[in-house]
């Protein structure tokens, strides 16, 4: 191969990954905006650079040879090549070589592990909880719950198609961040690419990652490990704001927290219609994702809930079953993830949507009796 | 001509491994059923089994009689040996699984879940849960049957050692008389190894009543019921497969099938029940012991 | 070499009718079942990656429910790694390892057919699994990817302990097999037949054979606990009752890596045959070459965790898998550059074999280097269950070990059926291939990078133009089968008489015996041994 065409050839790698050739696709990982992403971004522009030397180097031995030693060329096969001084001393200089780049790179990669692996110090700990087929934000100091779903309204033609959520994380800039994951049910990963790399959501343990975001923006990712059904459609949506902001944030989210508690623990009978239009709104957080929007489910795995035997029939089960799920199936236990007004709420709707008509009324104090 | 030695001896066709593979297909989609609670499930299930013991009959009475026609030079001798031994070193892959599991479980998740070592944070998920071995106590129990006492080393586990030990012994005794071309020695040896054998079966499955009808050590309780019962339990299997096995060679030895110079059959089993032992050695010491 | 102990007549008719099939001992017949399954295999399992791709052609859901695609997806990965490279490996090794060694057959010929038919049982038993979650009853699909992860894995329904089985049964057929391989390697070599002057296609299914030994257990050792937290009680994973569901991913990587190199290694011995032959010139550093392949072999056992980064393993257990892993590119390295070194100054013809060859190369160093970048822990955070993985695996798969078993088909085809291939169909193919191939997965590298997850059925239309090229590319990958399907029938029925040793006799240095037979050669080919040199 000629030095021009060696150049050309570089040239277009280097520019496809540093992402210059075509202006709106993205071929490269996204641009870091925090220091853990930020030394891993380097790394891999290190091994994707040592690669492409290597490929470019074997491409024109292989090519000149090629082109060299063919038959149709006249070339006679050399048969002593594997007596000259190359052929003897192969063994120990090509093992020494390939050895020297190895540990080069096994040495960069130990440093930034190191950065990698050091979540001491946390300004601010949030834990992310994967279920199928959402994700739970616990603030661990200021005890704020969010649950963020997929939005649905969004047309397969629109960019941000499964790439948008009802609910955003709000998250501060310049803070240590350290994340917690966890799962419910089955494993997840949580990757926002630009600031945080993904450790695997596993049910009954808890990973930790970090990060500084260093810039007010939207960072968008989602769901990295196969989780059954729903696996496409679990995407992750930050916000990062300043630390006023973020600081203004928390005490709205407080204020509606308490006021929430309030409502749900007084010994309130609500009317149906409150807690028909409150069940519709759970009904959408949570359930909807298996059960679909109009309670048809995706039999047989999901069960339809519209004419369903447990939502017409006795109350008691229709309660136990969201309270306790139904173990061995994807049916969580809602118990500690829902207060008792939110349960009430949803069994009712559940009770007389889509033409269940059952016009049952379950009421929050049934459920407080439910629970034991 | 096929009798020559100087030959090495290639079979005629056979339908043993169609009907080997039928039936291995026909058992394990039983068993699918059965465990999915199909009513057909069980009676497929026997069927296979029929198969199965219906093949191994065919195919070692067919491999007996070439032997015993003199069919094999030393060469097919040298290829069943050979193959013996890989298979017993898959074997022992195979029970290298199971401590390997055991170890892990043991001394390096189990720590996390009570909230010491690399992801010790994963304690606040349970909580008032702490790490001991064995646990007798789970992380959730509302899915568990938790065991309210260990089993210990002393007692019945301690008399299956010695016995397993000494069946090792009564076996090779038996190889020392199949040496001497003393045939009444085989076959006592043989005849008390298999005593052995079974009781050790017997005494293990008295074990297994104990603990599940005293102890609540069920397969049912948590890591520490699951990591016993698999470990003994593929123990066990294997001691009955070689049970089994011993007597077919006892029968054969009895009808005198075994020469000094041609026993591998015998040599087969002796290596599998030998191997059987170590792994009970390691078993008792790892499982109960330790 | 001796020529004269080819055969005596009294020997030489095969046995006739259907039964010569069915209950065959003879290693050439059994052979070309393995092959013949595994191509329609090979149909199958392009059948549902067709599917998957065609679902993937744009953003939203056209065909497939997401658990159908999922289910595809299992199938797919399953059928094509043990349903169309290991068994297609195993078939050249029945074929060629006693005509090489100058054996009279395999060592255990019935246990050869046990192996062979546990196959189709098990191809059987994968398509029970796959139907019957559609039946009342089944339960869910499954939709967990061929790494059959739990606790996803414990929720889905029967169709999961039919999988499960399917695994049993093929891991008893690659057991046998390897033991069969492994003991007619050792015991069955023509005197004079020393372990160095082994073709190199034997000693990689020497190496093939241990290494399965090793791993099936432990596979089907995972399973079966799995079967046991689905239906018995146990708790090996799940965290409530103190187990943990990354142990089972221990115990499918502790299978599954060295299982990549099961698929590699045959693959490796066919370039060891194919690049001597048509440069002209022996294997270049052959004893080094057999040594690097054993220390491939080692390192391949020990170095499993590397498909688990992101679960969470301490930090000085992590950097262990990733140095390990790191070091693979030695032996393989080495391996690649024999090749290259054989071809440097020797004598090229590029005949369809030696186009694969070349191309396998270059197309597995890329591989290679892409698993490099993997192996990296830190990076391997961003790249973990991308399509940058996808790439990775696809360029490792189909060069390293299809491509591998093209080359062997069209160097043997003449030894085997007696007639030549079309050369300049088999040149189409190659090209056909190479390029829709490159079309098909090169761009996922980037769809990756992007980040776009793997095993997703549906995905943001940022990525649309990378999955329609890799759909049209995969198309074409897909259609050139059928001419590969023409080419074969064609030499099957007719074509060119090959010569004992076609290829311009140019097989040097370790040829093997299989070259001093007539092509094709006599149903019993040495019934006794040859004398070597
Ligand atoms: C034939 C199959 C095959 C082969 C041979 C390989 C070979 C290698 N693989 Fe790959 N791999 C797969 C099949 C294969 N792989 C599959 C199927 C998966 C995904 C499974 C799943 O999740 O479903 C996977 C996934 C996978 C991962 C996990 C990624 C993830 O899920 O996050 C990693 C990480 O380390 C990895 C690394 C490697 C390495 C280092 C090699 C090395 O062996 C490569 C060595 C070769 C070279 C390096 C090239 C030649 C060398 C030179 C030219 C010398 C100079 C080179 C250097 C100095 C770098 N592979
Ligand atoms: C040896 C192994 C092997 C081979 C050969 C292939 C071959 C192919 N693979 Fe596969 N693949 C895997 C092993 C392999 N794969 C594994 C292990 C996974 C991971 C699974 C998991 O995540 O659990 C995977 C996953 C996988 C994915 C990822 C899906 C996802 O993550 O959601 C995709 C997507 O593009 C894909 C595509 C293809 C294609 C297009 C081919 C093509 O090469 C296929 C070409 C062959 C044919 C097409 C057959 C012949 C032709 C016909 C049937 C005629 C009809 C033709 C037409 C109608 C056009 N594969
Ligand atoms: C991750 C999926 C998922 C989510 C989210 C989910 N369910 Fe379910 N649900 C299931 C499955 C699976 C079953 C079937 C269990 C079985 O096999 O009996 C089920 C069963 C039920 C049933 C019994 C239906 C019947 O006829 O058997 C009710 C009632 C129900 N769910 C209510 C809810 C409510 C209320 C919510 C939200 C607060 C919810 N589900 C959220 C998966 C889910
Ligand atoms: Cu959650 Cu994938
Ligand atoms: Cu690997």
């Amino acid at each position: 191969m000629s030095k021009r065409g060696l150049g050309w050839l570089n040239g277009l790698v280097t520019s496809v990954f540093a992402g210059g050739v075509m202006a709106d696709w993205e071929i490269n990982l996204p641009e870091p905006v925090s220091p853990v992403t930020r030394e891993i971004f380097d790394l891999h522009m290190l091994t994707a650079g040592v690669a492409l030397v290597i490929m470019i180097i074997v491409t024109a031995v292989i090519m000149y040879s090629l082109w060299k030693h063919r038959k149709s060329a006249g070339f006679e096969a050399d048969q002593h090549f594997h007596e000259s001084g190359f052929g003897k001393w192969a063994w120990v200089f090509v093992p020494v070589v390939v050895l020297g780049i190895d540990l080069s790179i096994a040495g960069k990669a130990a440093k930034v592990f190191d950065l990698v692996e050091d979540t001491t110090k946390p300004e601010l700990t949030l834990k992310v909880i994967g279920s199928q087929w959402k994700w739970t934000y616990e603030y661990l100091e200021d005890d704020i719950r969010l649950v963020a779903n997929l939005n649905r309204d969004i047309p397969e033609t629109d960019p941000l198609y499964l790439r948008d959520t009802d609910h955003r994380v709000i998250l501060p800039v310049d803070t240590r961040i350290r994340f917690l994951h966890t799962a419910t049910d089955v494993l997840h990963a949580w990757w926002v690419p630009a600031l945080a790399y993904k450790k695997d959501s596993i049910p009954g343990y808890i990973n930790e990652t970090w990060s500084i975001i260093e810039k007010e923006g939207v960072y968008r990712g989602q769901c990295a490990e196969i989780c059954g059904t729903g696996h496409a459609f679990m995407p992750i949506v930050i916000e990062a704001v300043s630390k006023e902001k973020y600081a203004a944030w928390v005490q709205d989210k407080k204020l509606a927290a308490a006021a929430a508690l309030v409502e749900a623990s007084a010994d309130k009978v609500w009317s149906k219609d409150d807690l028909m239009a409150r069940g519709q709104e759970v009904y959408a957080g949570n359930c909807l994702a298996c059960h679909q929007a109009e309670g048809q489910g995706v039999p047989p795995v999901f069960p339809a809930l519209k004419g369903g035997l447990i939502t017409t029939g006795e109350i008691a089960g229709h309660i136990d079953i969201v309270l306790n799920g139904k173990p061995g199936t994807a049916m969580a236990a809602w118990a500690a993830q829902l207060n008792d007004l939110e349960i009430a709420a949803v069994v009712t709707y559940e009770r007389n949507a889509w033409g269940n008509d059952t016009g049952d009324v379950v009421q929050p104090a049934d459920i407080k009796a439910a629970r034991k | 001509m096929t009798t020559s030695t100087d030959h090495y001896y290639v079979p005629e066709p056979s339908r043993w491994p169609l009907i080997g593979a039928a039936s291995v297909f026909t058992f394990l989609f039983g068993t699918v059923l059965w465990m999915n609670a199909w009513g057909a499930g069980p009676w497929i299930m026997l069927v296979g089994l029929g198969l199965l013991a219906y093949l191994f009959r065919g195919w070692f009475g067919d491999v007996i009689s070439e032997n015993l026609s003199g069919s094999y030079n030393g060469q097919v001798d040298q290829s069943f040996r050979q193959g013996m031994f890989w298979f017993i070193t898959s074997e022992v892959f195979f029970f290298i699984t199971f401590f390997g599991c055991l170890y892990y479980l043991r001394n390096i998740t189990l720590p996390y879940l009570g909230g010491e070592g690399y992801l010790g944070t994963s304690n606040i998920l349970w909580e008032g849960f702490t790490y001991s071995w064995p646990p007798l106590q789970v992380p959730d129990a509302s899915n568990y049957t938790v065991a309210k006492e260990a089993m210990g080393p002393a007692g019945l586990p301690l008399w299956n050692t010695i016995i397993l030990l000494s069946s090792g012994g009564t076996l090779t005794w038996a190889h020392w008389g199949l040496k001497k071309d003393n045939n009444r020695q085989l076959v006592l040896g043989l005849a008390a190894t298999i005593a052995l054998g079974v009781v050790f079966f017997i005494l293990q499955a008295y074990e297994y009543g104990h603990a599940y009808a005293e102890m609540d050590l069920t397969l049912n309780s948590g890591i520490y019921g699951s990591t016993f019962y698999m470990l003994t339990g593929f123990h066990g299997f294997h001691v009955t497969v070689g049970t089994i096995m011993l007597m077919v060679i006892l029968a054969r030895a009895m009808k005198r099938h075994f020469s000094e110079h041609n026993h591998f059959a015998f040599e087969a089993v002796a290596w599998y029940w030998h191997f059987v032992d170590v792994v009970w050695i390691a078993l008792y010491i790892f499982v109960y012991w330790l | 070499m001796s020529t004269e102990a080819i055969h005596d007549d009294h020997h030489d008719h095969a046995p006739s009718g259907i039964g010569r099939w069915l209950f065959s001992t003879n290693h050439k017949d059994i052979g070309t079942m393995y092959l013949i399954f595994s191509l329609a295999m090979l149909f199958l399992g392009g059948a549902s990656a067709m599917l998957l791709r065609a679902e993937l052609f744009t953003p939203g859901l056209q065909l497939l429910d997401p658990d159908t695609y999922n289910n595809l997806l299992t199938n797919h990965a399953l059928l094509m790694v043990f349903g169309v490279v290991m068994p297609a490996a195993a078939g050249m090794a029945n074929w060629m390892i006693p005509l090489m060694i100058g054996a009279p057959d395999m060592a255990l010929p019935r246990l050869n057919n046990l192996s062979f038919w546990l196959l189709p049982f098990a191809a059987i038993m994968l398509m029970i699994s796959m139907a019957a979650p559609y039946f009342p009853g089944g339960g869910t699909p499954i939709n967990t990817g061929w790494t059959l992860y739990p606790p996803l894995s414990i929720q889905v329904g029967m169709g999961m302990d039919f999988a499960i089985f399917t695994l049993h049964i093929l891991g008893i057929s690659s057991i046998l097999a390897a033991i069969n391989i492994v003991t007619t390697i050792v015991n069955m070599r023509a005197p004079g037949m020393t372990w160095f002057k082994l073709p190199l296609f034997v000693w990689a299914w020497m190496l093939t054979g241990l290494l399965l030994i090793m791993i099936m257990p432990v596979l089907a050792g995972g399973v079966t606990m799995l079967l046991f937290d689905r239906h018995f009680g146990t708790a090996f994973f799940d965290a409530a009752g103190g187990g943990d569901p990354v142990l089972f991913q221990h115990l499918f990587w502790f299978f599954g890596h060295p299982e990549v190199y099961v698929l590699l290694l045959p693959s490796i011995g066919v370039l060891g045959m194919v690049v001597p032959t048509f440069s002209r010139k022996p294997l270049f550093a052959y004893k080094p070459l057999v040594y690097s392949m054993m220390m491939l072999t080692a390192l391949g056992m020990v170095v499993w965790a590397h498909h688990q980064y992101t679960v969470g393993m301490s930090q000085a257990v992590t950097t262990y898998f990733m140095i390990g892993t790191i070091l693979i590119s030695i032996p393989v390295g080495y391996m690649l550059f024999s090749f290259i070194f054989t071809m440097w100054r020797g004598a090229m013809t590029f005949e369809t074999p030696m186009l694969f060859a070349v191309a396998i190369i270059l197309m597995f160093s890329f591989a290679g280097v892409t698993g490099v970048m993997l192996a990296v822990v830190p990076a391997d955070l961003q790249y973990h269950d991308t399509y940058f993985v996808v790439a990775h695996f696809h360029y490792a798969l189909i060069p390293g070990a299809l491509f591998g078993l093209y080359a062997g088909v069209f160097y043997w085809l003449p030894k085997w059926t007696g007639h030549m291939y079309d050369e300049r169909l088999g040149k189409i193919f190659f090209w056909w291939t190479t390029i829709s191939f490159n079309l098909t997965f090169f761009v996922q590298h980037f769809s990756g990078l992007a980040g776009m997850p793997r095993r997703i059925i549906d995905y943001s239309p940022v990525f649309a133009e990378f999955n329609m090229i890799s759909s049209i590319g995969a198309f074409a990958f897909g259609l050139s089968h059928l001419l590969f399907l023409w080419i074969i029938i064609k030499t099957i029925r007719g074509g060119d008489k090959a010569a004992d040793k076609p290829w311009d006799g140019a097989q040097v240095g370790t040829p093997g015996l299989e070259w001093t037979l007539p092509s094709p050669p006599p149903f019993h080919s040495f019934s006794t041994p040859p004398l070597v040199k």
